[in-house]
């Protein structure tokens, strides 16, 4: 699944990243194949998303995140 | 000559052992707390420039580590890797890459959090590769301790091969140490983590020979980063990459996971877990309520009241002072130097025009106190998270909400606070725009109008109708900022996909001393950058109206001469003094440029009075409340707006016989003040910001467009 399909509070690995442009990003800030996250907040309109990241917590709009394909813990 | 060939050795140590001053760079990611170390390590011993080319600002601040020997810091932009991806980045990037450059540290103090370790330490491990030796500064330890985390020191220094030393930057404890180990000459040994072994040596030779012959892992960073650019070298470096099948992407990944597979083995080594501390933080918990879908919104749009409430109710004390300041020192200096040009100079141009811009330093500065504690404590992070997808639609990003806010107080500072904004087309249009906002001073002028339209004390309901058309000014500007986003989204290019990634970073309380620094911070680039340009804007707009076509102004003074010397004429000599001030601005170059654009601003409702109103509003807005007051001969008290206002309501046109001022007039003025760019300062520091005098052109074409554009309309429609 995606990580803008993830739920509050649900856990998920990160599989891959689709977006080569975005991926290189993603990376630098820890977003790597493996790591954890869980989405912890969504922005009163809907989009972005904040999800904790390893330690700490990065928001992204809801379309990078379509590019983020992960798998419930 | 068998001596010649031995030429000295240029020897950095004995250079540095002779200047006695090390150079250090402060290098960390974003929220890491560099700037409360720097804060702590420097005090006030520092200097603001900008770094060479660019508008990244450069703090530059000394401190001692010993008796004899000092060390000059540098306070880099805070990044998460060294593939720069806003100016802020390029600048940290270009000063560790660049040997030959005068700045170039003896080290880097390499400040991470503690709390968030790995993500920190990967710029680290590209940092030391650069071939500069590092230390490593860990900070946040309480945080982390907080989250159950704790690093032993001693194996992390180990794992990583580098000093380690724990701080509290915000409490200030550990910078003694800091200093010490920055003494400590054991530091210079230099490490290397990744390793490009496995790339063909003769393409390292390659490409070394291109850009950087002693550091082949900087050498490929520069050709990776320069081969977007578009320039020969840039076309060189993309053959040699095609020629030996180089995938700068592929290797950029690789590079990174492979950094953090070292990292990662490092901190668990040097890591312990306390099993049940990773309760749920005060962060979480405040996060819900803070980005809560209604309570998130309550609590941004009640702190944006209060910030207004406190700009325009707490400024009025210190503006009356800055006022009687100003006044006093024109009193001074028009009793105190003879009587002549140099003395109506001084105190009617350039005073004048300082104390018309200095007024507002209470209000700025009240206005960057609550951005810089809300920045402090991590508020500003979550109000772009929260306005990211209102302002998405307009070209901008949540962050350029900070920027537009702010310039209700004042543009100026506003356009210098979207340097946070990493994306280059969201920052250009925030900039572009932000002057729309309805800024301090348009106020008076607004305050002038609005009297000229209705009653002082008319309400509408319950409500002060005076207080509501203010509003409808303010949301008229907003509007227009908005309105005018949305075009310049289809007309600016992109250079790269718009991202909002962006830490939100937990929250903290507020430190006075880091408030403190960033006010005077502000403040003086306030004062220094708007006065200048004021001041001399105001000459040559005090030479306008204080100099006149042909014998005008001689014409004037021997006429009044005669007057005063009849002993039967009625005036007393104030009152003289006045309509001869009038009568002299109306003659003067400032009149003869009035009449002269009358003609383009006829169609408007404008007369030429305005016109001059107009000209002389170029140094600040509200200087126009002042320019009516001369035209209409208000002896006296300038800030005396009922006469301003009847002697202005009771004008006729001299052809017509209606009155100028009508309703029709009235509105097309405050249309135009609310849209016009009459503000030289915000020119001045667009130029500075852009480095291009293409935006400042542009914006000031665009917005002078909508203001003579919209009032054309308004003035139609109502007469």
């Amino acid at each position: 699944m995606r990580l803008s399909q993830l739920r509050f509070g649900q856990e998920a690995v990160v599989e891959q990243i689709n977006d080569n442009e975005l991926s290189l990003k993603l990376l630098e800030m820890g977003l790597l194949p493996g790591e954890i996250v869980a989405l912890e907040n969504i922005a009163p309109f809907g989009d972005p998303i904040a999800v904790r990241v390893g330690e700490y917590k990065m928001c992204l709009r809801l379309e990078d995140a379509d590019c983020v394909m992960v798998k419930l813990k | 000559m068998v001596f010649s060939a031995v030429q000295p050795k240029p020897n950095t140590e004995i250079d540095r052992l002779l200047k006695q001053e090390l150079t250090v760079a402060l290098v960390g990611n974003p929220n890491s707390g560099k700037t409360s170390l720097f804060n702590a390590l420097t005090g006030l011993n520092y200097k603001v420039s900008n770094f060479p080319g660019t508008t990244v600002e450069k703090k530059t601040g000394t401190t001692k580590l010993s008796s004899d020997i000092t060390a000059q810091i540098i306070d880099l932009p805070g990044t998460y890797s060294l593939y720069p991806k806003s100016a802020d980045e390029l600048v940290t990037y270009e000063l560790l890459r660049n040997k030959s450059e005068t700045n170039f540290p003896d080290l880097v103090l390499f400040i991470a959090d503690a709390s968030n370790l790995k993500r920190n330490l990967l710029l680290l491990t590209q940092v030391a590769d650069l071939g500069v030796p590092v230390i490593l500064a860990l900070n946040m330890v309480d945080l982390a301790e907080r989250k159950g985390i704790f690093y032993d020191e001693k194996v992390l220094s180990e794992a990583l091969n580098i000093p380690v030393l724990s701080i509290n930057a915000r409490k200030r404890i550990g910078v003694k140490e800091i200093k010490e180990k920055l003494l400590d000459e054991h530091v210079r040994n230099r490490v290397k983590y990744f390793s490009l072994d496995f790339l063909d040596t003769k393409f390292l030779d390659e490409i070394s020979e291109f850009t950087d012959k002693r550091n082949h892992y900087a050498a490929l960073q520069y050709a990776i980063n320069a081969a977007h650019l578009i320039s020969t070298k840039s076309k060189q470096i993309r053959e040699i990459f095609e020629r030996h099948q180089f995938d700068a992407r592929a290797f950029q990944e690789k590079e990174i996971l492979e950094r953090y597979h070292m990292i990662d083995t490092a901190v668990r080594m040097s890591r312990k877990e306390k099993p049940g501390a990773l309760a749920r933080s005060f962060t979480q918990k405040a996060d819900k309520i803070v980005t809560h879908r209604f309570a998130g919104i309550a609590i941004f749009l009640g702190l944006l009241f209060m910030v207004f409430q406190a700009i325009f109710s707490w400024s009025t004390v210190p503006m009356e002072w800055v006022e009687y300041g100003f006044l006093k020192s024109s009193e001074w200096v028009e009793s105190t130097l003879p009587a002549g040009v140099l003395n109506d100079l001084l105190v009617h141009g350039v005073l004048a025009g300082l104390s018309g811009v200095m007024v507002f330093l209470p209000q700025i500065i009240i206005l960057f106190a609550f951005i810089a504690i809300l920045e402090d404590v991590g508020y500003m992070a979550r109000v772009g998270f929260i306005m990211d997808r209102i302002m998405r639609p307009f070209g901008m990003n949540g962050k350029s909400i900070v920027p537009l806010i702010s310039g209700m107080a004042c543009a100026v500072p506003s356009i210098m606070a979207t340097r946070s904004i990493e994306n280059k087309k969201e920052k250009l249009i925030t900039i572009l725009v932000t002057p729309l906002m309805s800024c301090s001073a348009r106020l008076p002028v607004y305050t002038l109008l609005i009297a000229m339209l209705i009653p002082e004390d008319a309400k509408w309901g319950p409500f002060n109708l005076h207080g509501i058309i203010l509003m409808l000014m303010y949301l008229l500007g907003f509007a227009a900022a908005l309105f005018s986003a949305f075009m310049f989204k289809f007309f600016i290019k992109a250079e790269r996909k718009n991202f909002f990634l962006m830490e939100l970073p937990s929250y903290k309380l507020p430190i006075v001393h880091n408030l403190l620094i960033t006010l005077y911070d502000k403040g003086s680039a306030f004062v220094w950058g708007a006065g200048k340009i004021i001041v001399a804007v105001s000459i040559i707009l005090w030479a306008l109206a204080s100099f006149g076509p042909r014998d005008n102004m001689k014409r004037i003074d021997e006429k009044y001469l005669t007057m005063a010397t009849e002993t039967n004429q009625p005036f007393t000599v104030e009152e003289l003094a006045t309509q001869k001030n009038t009568e002299k601005l109306q003659a003067s170059y400032a009149g003869e440029f009035g009449k002269f654009i009358e003609p383009v601003i006829k169609p408007i409702g404008f007369d030429w009075k305005i016109g001059i109103a107009l000209l002389t509003s170029l140094a600040a807005r509200e200087v126009f409340v002042g320019t009516m007051s001369t035209i209409y001969s208000v002896g006296g008290d300038v800030a005396d707006l009922q006469s301003i206002r009847t002697k202005m309501s009771n004008e006729k046109d001299p052809v017509t016989g209606k009155p100028v001022f009508s309703v029709a007039t009235v509105l097309s003025l405050m249309v135009f003040y609310a849209f016009a760019l009459q503000c030289m300062s915000t020119v001045s520091v667009v130029q500075t910001e852009t480095k291009s005098w293409k935006w400042a052109v542009i914006q000031f074409v665009y917005m002078t467009a909508l203001a003579y554009l919209s009032s054309l309309l308004v003035f139609n429609l109502l007469s």
